[in-house]
């Protein structure tokens, strides 16, 4: 490190710089660890990796303050720091290859990391046997559906995402001829039928079955065997008035009928769906046990695959550690339910899944060659020394005084 | 005479081991042995009765041997064959071990005559079990990461007593003293209905083998779901009979009649379970050895001898302590082989045998250690890894059978063998790397004995273990990212044990960087390469005491105040590196600072 003044090259260039982020990284990682139990692991990965800072809310002023740098600016710091210092010290020697395809391979699966975090969506297809499906539903995001009916052959559907129903605002869209109004939305609610509630509130909801029911606001869950039931209420509004205020939750199974203008229309609120090029039919699905015991042993889901190309139609075997990739989506066995009649696959679309095995075998390569160039030398002293081995440039080693720094 | 010190050591060690590997015989005149081998499945997979009656004993008291009135000691099959023939005999054993002192207030127990005891029989416990079942109840719902001491004790015990009490149910019901004489007496054997369906509900063993042995081991059945088919077919199991003589034998006392039923037993399952029976042998046998119990004390042996030999004859002692540590190292190489052997399984399958692995990757790197710096310090890490890691596998052993049938998700022997085993060997290395640091800044502030020569070769020796570590934790935690990719999609989850893994590789790289960086020098490296123990250890336990996530399929508790001890210490150990070397006993060298 020939800079001493404390220029900013000099800082982005150091290994004190690494040695600070490094630091910084494990305090991060060993927090978001921690949180994990509070947060669930979905809340940490939002919190503490993809962010640029880790916010905490301070008491009684309501403002969120940045306590930490989150996983999206260590990362992108790494990153700078990596390529800064490699661009400066740039010499092509045998004896730096092996730092320098680590270095690389490290710099992929950071940018990996943080496209995964942007790019991938986590869906599951729950399906019975017999049943067929095209669509795979997102396990935490919801959409507002609302479906023309009016023709027989096909229906229409405008998805609008809870997050604007949050946000409140009135939703014009060019394929519904009235407004959506967010009047209220709760990320998890209890419902109760009225009868029930001693002393119910007025019902906000004017029009369907949401008239009979009471929705109460509760906290959100982040327990991995809870789920949360955003619901709200929507007022649909036409120019020459209001279609009334319909109560939508994820836990109503059926959708809410209406019509306007001799057009029909259904609404609901569900999980995301993302539909697929092809139709995945469950022909088998079968969970074994260990005899005597109710460890599993064995999921696996016999599906028939039909692309709508016609390409494609076979019979396909999904089971542990043994996953469909098709069309750009993963689908996993994932779990089962309703008495071994429904399974449950998990359904993963990353388009940058392979950056993970290029960058990872590039690190362990480089790796083995600096460990590997290290040992042959630390031998080679051993049977004789060489003054070869104390040439300039050369990776400092262990050996004798050599734990003094490097001389530049 | 000094000369031949190694060679002596080696040859006592030897003719010690030899002596706790010949098959022993029966004590008495009951064929126990024979018995112990009979295959039952148990936990899905086919097992010796012996071994059933070795892991409960270890669930329920934490040790083998059965202490019975007069002083007397019971074998661990003499045990299991009261509690199956004669139960209100095998009540009376103080066989339940209670720790904890509220637990105990809810029998009336801990003080008076019982003050100071911690094992208690079933007899004494049996006027409070309504009490504590109350409290399991109230304890069952909160988390188990959430729960008190108490609750923790109270859950625990109640499983132990409701362990126990289905064991009894598993050859014959405990009310039925003589099960044969019901057995060819069609009325009588009708009346024993409830009795059979109690036996199909409760039994934690299957002992009726199946007519043709299958690879999947289902067709094995339950003695009383045997006698249920019976109440319908008229036929009786040829094996529920011999277990029923087996019993009544046992009763009354009669070993030639017993031999004869468990000769026959064994004589009925031969040709068709060879295989099975020839691996229930061999288990019964290992079980018996307890090669990773000789090897522990073998570890002791090498630890004192390479300690003693810093103060005299290094040479010769130092010699010593690696043939010795070499030899236990070779019989946990066989233990582990055996288990691999019996399990058709890659080393590492659960907490368990990851203790046992780690213990032997760091012993075997202290051998090529010692083999290259020949000053016994490796071999005094070595037999101090070794030591402890088997301390810690006996105490992981205290939760049930260790060689547990993998979970759909993690049956992959490919992934198990690769993943699991590169990843462990980062910890065994991270550990080693750990150790030899201790040593130098525990033998350099409180001894002379850290001279600049054995200053550079264990630094020389961190580095290149600390190298060595980055390798395998990193290449380790990849495959892991891979097999997750592979199984169920996402290449990080960001899961508490990944989270731990990763913590491992940075912190790897944090050392290498500052010592690359000129920011340590020799015993800067050394204070974080202890800190590495810290984090190795919140990887490798502190990461199951969350209860979260897809990794914690491993989840302990009650070693946590141990965790946190081993933290104290290695923080203490820090502390004392950071007394400037000018005031350590051993001289600061020209390059040390």
């Amino acid at each position: 490190m020939p800079q001493t003044r404390p220029s900013l090259l000099g800082l982005l260039t150091s290994l004190r710089l690494t040695v600070v982020l490094l630091v910084l990284s494990i305090v991060l990682v060993f927090a978001a660890t921690l949180d994990q139990v509070h947060l669930g692991v979905w809340g940490v990965q939002e919190k503490y990796f993809r962010s640029y800072f880790v916010f905490k809310p301070v008491a009684g002023t309501g403002f969120l303050f940045p306590v930490f740098p989150g996983g999206y600016l260590l990362g992108g710091l790494l990153i700078v720091n990596l390529v800064a210092a490699h661009l400066q010290r740039f010499r092509l020697s045998w004896q730096k290859s092996g730092i320098w395809l680590t270095h690389i391979g490290l710099v992929l699966l950071l940018v990996a990391q943080g496209l995964s975090g942007m790019l991938q969506q986590d869906n599951q297809m729950r399906i019975d046997v017999g049943q067929s499906r095209r669509f795979s539903e997102s396990f935490r995001e919801t959409e507002l559906a609302v479906i023309e009916t009016t023709r027989a052959d096909y229906d229409q559907v405008v998805a609008i995402p809870a997050a604007l129903l949050a946000d409140g605002a009135p939703i014009q869209h060019p394929m519904l001829p009235f407004l959506v109004k967010p009047v209220a939305y709760f990320p998890n609610a209890m419902l109760r039928m009225r009868a029930q509630v001693a002393d119910a509130p007025p019902s906000i909801a004017t029009a369907g079955e949401g008239t009979g029911i009471v929705a109460t606001p509760i906290p959100v869950t982040t327990k991995q065997d809870e789920a949360n039931w955003p619901t709200g209420y929507v007022e649909l509004a036409g120019p020459d008035g209001s279609l009334g205020t319909f109560l939508v939750s994820t836990m109503l199974q059926q959708s809410e009928p209406f019509t306007y203008q001799g057009r029909t229309w259904r609404i609901s609120l569900r999980a995301r769906r993302d539909y697929l090029p092809f139709t995945v039919t469950l022909l088998k699905f079968t969970h074994d046990i260990y005899p005597g015991t109710d460890i599993p042993r064995d999921f696996a889901s016999t599906i028939r695959l039909r692309s709508d190309d016609g390409r494609d139609d076979r019979e396909v075997r999904i089971f542990m550690n043994n996953p469909l990739r098709f069309a750009g989506r993963a689908f996993y066995q994932a779990g089962y339910d309703n008495n071994d009649r429904t399974s449950v696959l998990q359904v993963v679309r990353n388009p940058s899944w392979r950056i993970p095995y290029v960058s990872c075998a590039l690190i362990a390569l480089g790796l083995l060659v600096q460990f590997g160039i290290h040992l042959l030398a630390s031998f080679r002293r051993r049977t004789g020394p060489s003054p070869r081995d104390r040439a300039p440039g050369a990776a400092p080693s262990a050996a004798g005084a050599g734990l003094r720094p490097s001389p530049p | 005479m000094r000369r031949r010190l190694p060679l002596g050591a080696l040859v006592l060690a030897l003719a010690w081991v030899a002596s706790t590997l010949v098959p022993r015989g029966n004590a008495g005149a009951f064929d126990l042995a024979t018995f112990g081998r009979l295959p039952v499945l148990a936990d899905g997979r086919i097992k010796p009765l012996d071994t059933i009656a070795r892991t409960s004993l270890l669930m329920l008291q934490g040790r083998q041997p059965v202490a019975a009135d007069g002083g007397r000691e019971l074998s661990p099959e003499e045990w299991l064959l009261d509690v199956f023939f004669r139960p209100e005999q095998a009540d009376a054993y103080r066989i339940f071990r209670v720790d904890n002192a509220d637990v105990l207030s809810l029998f009336g127990l801990g003080s008076g005559d019982s003050a100071g005891r911690v094992r208690f029989s079933f007899k004494e416990l049996l006027p409070g079990l309504p009490e504590l079942e109350r409290q399991a109840q109230l304890a069952g719902p909160v988390d188990a990461a959430a729960r008190t001491a108490f609750q923790r004790a109270v859950v625990e015990l109640f499983e132990h007593v409701e362990y126990y009490s289905r064991l009894k149910y598993s050859l014959q019901a405990p009310d039925m003293s003589d099960m044969s004489a019901f057995l060819d007496k069609p009325g009588l054997l009708a009346a024993g209905r409830p009795g059979f369906e109690a036996m199909a509900t409760f039994s934690m063993l299957r002992a009726v083998p199946p007519a043709a042995p299958s690879v999947r081991a289902d067709g094995w059945r339950g003695v009383g779901q045997s006698l249920l088919e019976t109440l319908s077919t008229g036929a009786v199991d040829p094996s529920v009979r011999l277990y029923a003589a087996m019993g009544v034998a046992w009763r009354a006392t009669r070993p030639d009649t017993f031999n004869a039923a468990v000769g026959a037993c064994r004589a009925g399952l031969s040709p068709r379970f060879d295989p099975a029976m020839r691996r229930c042998a061999f288990e019964a046998f290992f079980n018996r050895a307890e090669p990773f119990f000789t090897s522990l004390t073998l570890y002791v042996a090498a630890f004192l001898l390479a300690a003693v030999s810093w103060l005299k004859w290094p040479d010769e002692l130092g010699r010593a302590a690696f043939w010795v540590m070499a030899l236990a190292f070779a019989l946990a190489t066989a233990g582990i082989i055996a288990r691999m052997w019996l399990e058709g399984r890659p080393p590492v399958t659960n907490l368990y045998s990851s203790a046992l692995f780690i213990g032997w990757g760091a012993v075997a790197l202290c051998l090529v250690l010692e083999r290259i710096n020949g000053n016994a310090v490796a071999s005094a890490a070595g037999s101090l890894i070794g030591f402890s890691t088997l301390v810690i596998a006996h105490h992981l052993s205290l939760t049930g059978d260790t060689m547990e049938m993998m979970r759909a998700v993690l049956d992959s022997n490919f992934w198990l063998s690769t993943h699991v085993v590169t990843v462990t060997t980062g910890y065994a290395s991270t550990f080693l790397a750990g150790l030899l640091a201790t040593i130098y800044i525990v033998r350099g502030v409180a001894s002379r004995t850290l001279d600049r020569t054995t200053a550079d070769s264990l630094a020389r020796m961190v580095y290149g273990i600390v190298c060595f570590a980055t390798l395998f934790s990193f290449i380790g935690t990849v495959l892991g990212g891979i097999w997750a990719d592979q199984s169920w999609g996402r290449f990080w989850g960001w899961d508490p044990k990944e989270n731990g893994a990763l913590i491992i590789v940075l912190w790897n790289a944090v050392i290498l960087h500052c010592r690359w960086g000129g920011l340590v020098r020799q015993r800067g490296m050394m204070a974080l390469a202890v800190f590495g123990n810290v984090v190795t250890a919140w990887s490798w336990f502190g990461t199951n005491m969350l209860g979260v996530g897809l990794h914690s399929y491993g989840f302990t508790s009650a070693a946590f105040q141990g965790l946190v001890a081993f933290v104290a210490v290695q923080l203490a150990v820090i502390g004392l590196a950071a007394i400037p070397r000018a005031r350590w006993r051993s001289a600061p060298g020209p390059g040390a600072a």
